[in-house]
């Protein structure tokens, strides 16, 4: 079974492990272990990184990881927290992944994370005149600058 | 010819591309060393406007997506909302959802297969496939209201039911259909010149596939045996008899030959999905939708559709992340096009079926002033070349 | 009218530019060209290059990025040339108005001879739209 196996290699790594069903588990690990286990999960166990979905939780920014098991249709979800939201960094996957080259572009000028070991942070779908510390997604940013918001 | 590097742009306006793009093909003669892609002129912010909008109001923003996909980002996204509340739609509705989701396979290949012929210089291809999309459009129209965007998801089961007497209707456009399939078929496996064209242009290999992590037909050619609707069967994919086609090559010709070959296996699926509708209701009452996160995926046309929601008990979603399968398929044209002739480069770049609406979701120098070669002459470039090719094979 | 656009109207050649679009309305004007609609017989003409453009086909909601790109093509097109907002979404910008990408709405930035809405309009609204264009040129 997958997720013994899982559970067995990432021994002493996982934080916190929440099965909402079968095929979606839900997997909190430390920042500083992310690469060592996306290499377990890509290399050892032949799972397929989905993408990456960026979070602004307002007190810290939330990373996760989606992990698909092909054949057996069972989704890992590698959950990674920033708590220093002045400075959020994480390590880069990009030596693992291609994928993650234009993911790790867009959660950079999406939210503000910033890649270590990143070759190239340019933007990717915002202008490159768009203004530096701005992250549309963050959400402390209004949906848009000098638009009336309704209530 | 020297052996001089030059940059070609291609787009963002580009002739006869649907949608704004922008490649920098770096070359050394003729032959492409390395590409840069730029994105973005797509880019319409949905996943921050879809925090606005309240649930069901979002159904419609993400069928706005794209225009090729819009029944895979609304079904991905019902399915995250159902992951997240643990219910399942009834039977009908599931059989409603997958023919649709098929039909929509069907147009979408077919107007690719066009787009394909066009781009090597077979505009009677491009003309054929559109002229055989059309009674699929019809279809639509009829059971749904409109020939795009079609309205049909609803969380918790579809919107619309299919008429019993659309049954007989639905059931002749697929028959009629066949023999234009046979006859692309037919087309891509005996044409020499599309032989000559296509095969071992543009070769992704599996290792890298697996590296790019592409999606759909794309990683289907190159041997990868994936498909959401096997691998994690939503609707109700697992009581249908279908195939995953797979190929190994990975060229440009797999490619094409992956996607006709897909198109029977929709067929099929449509017929049994038909024969299997039982009257009964077609939705489950959702009332609230509780905090928590959901993640739904499903097969578009081009590969996984990713949707991820998460909730905190209002009435909108506090996250919502998009991920369309050209995302990923996109970005492996950096290793497609490398080391192969410009004039393959216009195929190559078409054959992961790009859409970019998806990519940007939210996803050039114009006619550059530097004269060296405009997005037009590519496409001439690469139809002189089948031209020149027709001529030697006679 | 002047004698200039009235000649413009015995063979139109179109060039599209999408703007932030879903795709849907180009895949439409695209459609226009197969042979169930076949606008060509009319002698209405999908052209490569701007610079032998009658009529700009636009689409799309006008992102920021495209928005400038939209800019220098209109000023690289002959004129005069008509402008067609295609879609709902480049004649008010519909729901992605508020978004953080989008700027002004397409008749804010050059002036628009026809609009066409519909999401997507079908092929035959495109080509009634077309025809009144024609028809108010020559009156």
């Amino acid at each position: 079974m997958i997720k013994e196996e899982v559970k067995k290699k990432l021994e002493g790594k996982i934080k916190e492990w929440f099965e909402k069903n079968p095929r979606r588990i839900y997997i909190t690990i430390d920042k500083k272990d992310l690469k060592e286990v996306a290499k377990i999960l890509h290399k050892d166990l032949g799972m397929r990184l989905s993408t990456v979905t960026g979070i602004d939780n307002e007190k810290n920014f939330e990373l996760i990881y989606h992990f698909g098991k092909d054949q057996t249709g069972e989704l890992f979800n590698l959950r990674v927290f920033i708590e220093d939201k002045a400075n959020p960094e994480i390590d880069s996957l990009v030596s693992l992944f291609n994928s993650t080259e234009w993911i790790e572009r867009e959660i950079k000028e999406m939210l503000g994370v910033n890649f270590k070991g990143h070759p190239d942070l340019r933007h990717l779908l915002l202008d490159k005149d768009w203004p530096e510390e701005e992250y549309p997604l963050r959400k402390d940013y209004p949906l848009k600058k000098g638009y009336p918001q309704d209530e | 010819m020297s052996k001089e590097r030059k940059i070609i742009p291609i787009g963002p306006y580009h002739p006869l591309q649907e949608e704004p793009e922008f490649f920098r093909l770096i070359v050394e003669g003729e032959k492409v060393i390395d590409v840069d892609i730029e994105i973005g002129y797509n880019h319409r912010g949905i996943e921050k406007l879809s925090e606005t909008k309240h649930w069901d109001q979002v159904t419609f923003l993400v069928e706005r997506i794209c225009g090729i996909c819009s029944t895979s980002h609304p079904l991905a996204y019902v399915l995250a909302v159902e992951d997240l509340l643990g219910i399942k739609p009834p039977p009908r509705a599931s059989f409603i959802r997958m023919i649709i989701a098929e039909l929509e396979r069907i147009h979408s290949h077919l107007l690719w297969l066009g787009l394909a012929g066009h781009f090597i210089g077979y505009n009677t291809v491009w003309m054929w496939a559109w002229k055989a999309r059309e009674p699929v459009l019809d279809l639509f129209e009829l059971i749904t209201g409109n020939r795009n965007h079609y309205a049909m998801m609803k969380i918790g089961g579809v919107r619309r039911d299919i008429k019993e007497e659309d049954y007989s209707v639905i059931k002749k456009t697929i028959k009629e259909l066949y023999p234009q399939l046979d006859l692309f078929k037919k087309a891509v496996r005996d044409d020499p010149v599309i032989h000559k064209r296509t095969k071992g242009v543009g070769v992704l290999t599996k290792q890298e596939a697996i590296s790019y992590g592409v999606a759909g037909p794309t990683a289907r050619a190159s041997g990868l045996k994936i498909d959401v609707r096997r691998d994690e069967p939503y609707c109700l994919y697992e009581e249908i008899d279908w195939q995953v086609i797979t190929t190994e090559k990975g060229d440009v010709y797999d490619k094409i030959l992956v996607r006709v070959l897909e198109m029977y296996e929709s067929c099929r699926i449509i017929e049994q999905c038909v024969d299997r509708l039982k009257p009964g209701p077609i939705e489950v009452e959702v009332r609230e939708i509780p905090p928590g996160e959901g993640i739904g995926r499903a097969e578009a046309p081009r590969g996984e559709v990713f949707h991820y929601i998460r909730s905190d008990g209002t009435n909108q979603p506090v996250r919502h992340k998009v991920r369309a399968p050209s995302y990923m398929n996109v970005a492996s044209n950096k290793f497609a096009v490398k080391g192969y002739s410009i004039s393959d480069a216009a195929i190559t770049l078409a054959a992961v079926d790009p859409c970019y609406c998806c990519t940007e979701r939210a996803v050039a120098y114009n006619k550059n002033r530097e004269k060296i070669f405009t997005g037009q002459d590519l496409i001439k470039l690469s139809q002189e070349k089948t031209k020149k090719l027709e001529a030697e094979l006679k | 009218m002047g004698l200039k656009e009235k000649i413009l109207t015995k063979s139109l050649w179109v060039f599209h530019i999408s703007a932030g679009s879903c795709n849907n309305c180009d895949i439409e004007i695209l459609d226009l060209l197969t042979p169930r609609y076949d606008v060509e017989r009319f002698g209405i003409q999908l052209i490569g290059s701007i610079r032998h453009a009658d009529v700009l086909l636009i689409t799309g909601a006008m992102n920021k990025k495209s928005l400038k790109r939209l800019k220098k093509l209109y000023t690289q097109a002959p004129k005069p040339c008509f402008v067609v907002a295609v879609g709902s979404c480049t004649c008010s910008q519909q729901m992605f108005k508020p978004s953080y990408s989008m700027q002004a709405p397409l008749d804010e930035i050059i002036p628009v001879d026809l609009y066409i809405p519909g999401c997507p309009p079908k092929p035959e609204a495109i080509i009634s739209g077309i025809v009144k264009l024609i028809k108010k040129v020559n009156r």
